[in-house]
């Protein structure tokens, strides 16, 4: 009955965040620009088109009739035709999604994976040279703009040391010579046994990723440290040493394990941060991904890909949210209701 | 000096007033305790003073340059961030584009904590189905992607300095929101607003007069270390030209103006980011700090 209950709050919950996510997008696209049929079809255009137009998009219906259409449409991936491209953009919209999961799927592994540690050491070491790390690196986190940085970034390691491979996702040379099977390049290279492509996909995401990475990493292990502080406080760990057991085991067997809950959400945040924080990164290094593939639709001025992809986004972002709290209620008892 | 500290921190105040300062001092002292908030602070004060003062500050005209001589040079003592593709000298933009940075600022502080605020203090006073309904409606806006839906709203709008203000403003109240209604939680069942509501006062009297200017303290230490993000996502904005219009001095817009020539004119990228980091960094240091002195469960 309970688990019964809280599933179905937990759908209503989905479907309400959606719903709220839809009714956003529609008011920006149907309902603040002064005429979305001017929008499209311009200002010279002659008197009947603008009526067909405005027929065919069903904007003479009264506006909640107009918000039922929207939302069926939504639902069935159907966001319309991209100006820019001229294809429809849910199929753009597959085609660039990959790239932005690749990249920050490695700048998550990369945050996570060295965040995670540092932070541990940050707490258990308190005031110690980590520690301050953490602190100074959590706060250049927060105040340097991801765009700039990444701009520096590519000036110094691809343009004067020539270290990493510049903008874009693969060499010209390589273009086409990895069959595209995932999308993702690294998984696809791989498979296919092409180790020259897969080295240089991987020296041109090694940049934008660890630059995503770091941001992340600065917030997972500013976390990791304070929720690694409030377990390292508790009493079962006094009992625990006073059992005698090792330090090691104490810190990475007993405190993180519990540390670990609120850091599952953490991670899923940050994930969702960098799919959305992509947007500037892949600007900036020109990665064909669903970031650069929005603001290239905002310059054009073409709303369908724009509230397209910010759907897609939305999408994943409030599904990253609310997995992440489904996920903290399932791995900590106390939440369960009794 | 000393009686007046004593005065201050007198543990029987005998007046409104002297309770009032008195409070005030010894957040003070905390404050200053924190030698990098201090110099959060003194940064910030810096700021406003070059933004009030930039037409004397400046010393060349920040949107007409030398076209013939002065274009894209490096870094010297005439021009010390050197000039750029219009011919124009750097510092004397990043001067005049302080004023757009703190106007941003101020004008999404000053648009997004009242909502914050009222909807905060209402939900958490009325309770009941108002409560949950604008909780609810907070939840959503929280778990939207912000600088997407503020590219998303921009676009709509039509790209310029408002619209960018409009849509970060539109898409950072909710926190504001949460923390007051946590804090008018913890305020509704208090003696004294029991003693107001049996005066007779009404339930919107309760909330302006009574419970807000409670929350206003907590919401303003939230606001600060939001400012840092703020500016963040304004240069955002800017960067892809969705902020500020050229020739304004908008440093997000002139990172993207140096991004063309980058890797050999480095420095007309670098100084305007530069600028964004010390600032932001100066108002993350301010908040940390404001919060460590005005947070009651910190250590006095």
């Amino acid at each position: 009955m309970g688990a019964a209950r809280a599933a179905g709050r937990f759908i209503a919950i989905v479907a309400l965040t959606y719903l709220g996510l839809l009714a956003v997008t529609f008011f920006i696209g149907r309902v603040i620009p002064v005429d979305p049929v001017l929008a499209i079809v311009g200002d010279r255009a002659p008197e009947h088109v603008i009526e067909r137009v405005r027929e065919e998009m069903g904007l003479n219906k009264p506006l909640w009739q107009q918000f039922g259409i929207y939302v069926g449409k939504a639902l069935q991936g159907e966001f319309g035709t991209s100006v820019l491209t001229a294809n429809p953009v849910w199929t753009d919209i597959k085609k660039t999604f990959p790239a932005t999961l690749e990249l920050a799927t490695v700048g998550i592994l990369i945050g996570a994976g060295l965040g995670i540690p540092l932070g541990v050491w940050a707490a258990v070491r308190r005031g110690g040279l980590v520690d301050h790390a953490v602190r100074v690196m959590g706060l250049i986190g927060y105040s340097v703009p991801v765009f700039w940085l990444g701009l520096m970034a590519l000036v110094l390691f691809y343009a004067k040391l020539g270290w990493v491979g510049g903008p874009g996702r693969i060499g010209v040379a390589f273009e086409y010579s990895v069959e595209r099977v995932t999308g993702l390049l690294l998984v696809d290279a791989a498979m296919a046994g092409e180790w020259e492509a897969f080295g240089n996909a991987f020296s041109h995401l090694v940049l934008p990723a660890s630059l995503l990475g770091y941001f992340s990493l600065a917030y997972i292990s500013r976390m990791t440290r304070s929720f690694m502080l409030n377990e390292l406080a508790q009493e079962y760990i006094v009992a625990a040493r006073a059992k005698g057991l090792s330090e090691t085991r104490i810190i990475w067997r007993h405190a993180l394990r519990n540390a670990m809950v609120p850091l599952v959400t953490v991670v899923a945040l940050s994930y969702a941060g960098l799919l959305e924080g992509s947007v500037l990164t892949e600007t900036v290094f020109s990665w064909p991904g669903l970031g650069l593939y929005i603001t290239n639709s905002l310059q054009n001025a073409d709303m369908n890909a724009v509230l397209g992809g910010t759907l897609v986004v939305g999408t994943v972002f409030i599904g990253l949210n609310l997995f992440s709290d489904a996920l903290y209620r399932w791995l900590d008892p106390r939440t369960k209701e009794r | 000096m000393t009686a007046l500290h004593a005065w201050l921190m007198s543990d029987r105040p005998q007046s409104r007033r002297q309770a009032a300062l008195g409070r005030s001092y010894a957040a003070w002292r905390s404050f200053t305790a924190n030698r990098l908030a201090v110099a959060g602070l003194v940064t910030v004060l810096l700021l406003v003073l070059v933004a009030l003062f930039a037409n004397q500050l400046a010393p060349y005209p920040p949107t007409i340059g030398d076209l013939r001589t002065q274009r894209l040079l490096p870094p010297s003592a005439a021009h010390w961030f050197g000039t750029d593709d219009q011919g124009r000298d750097i510092l004397s933009r990043l001067i005049h584009g302080s004023r757009i940075t703190l106007y941003v600022v101020a004008l999404v502080a000053v648009l997004a904590a009242p909502i914050g605020l009222l909807v905060g203090t209402v939900s958490g006073y009325a309770g009941g189905w108002i409560d949950a309904v604008l909780m609810r409606i907070t939840d959503i806006f929280l778990a939207f992607p912000r600088l997407i839906l503020a590219l998303a709203f921009v676009a709509a709008l039509g790209p310029g300095i408002e619209n960018a203000v409009i849509a970060i403003a539109i898409t950072s109240w909710p926190p504001y929101a949460r923390i007051a209604r946590a804090e008018t939680l913890t305020i509704r069942q208090a003696d004294y607003i029991s003693a107001v509501r049996l005066l007779g006062a009404s339930p919107w009297r309760i909330v302006l007069r009574h419970i807000m200017p409670l929350c206003v303290a907590s919401v303003i230490v939230r606001v600060t270390l939001d400012m840092a993000g703020i500016i963040l996502t304004a240069a955002g904005l800017g960067f892809l030209g969705l902020g500020a219009q050229p020739p304004a001095p908008e440093w997000g817009a002139m990172i993207a103006n140096g991004r063309q020539f980058v890797l050999d004119q480095w420095w007309v990228a670098a100084a305007p980011g530069a600028a964004i980091c010390v600032v932001s960094l100066a108002f993350n240091l301010l908040g940390d700090g404001l919060r460590d002195a005005l947070d009651p469960k910190a250590d006095k």
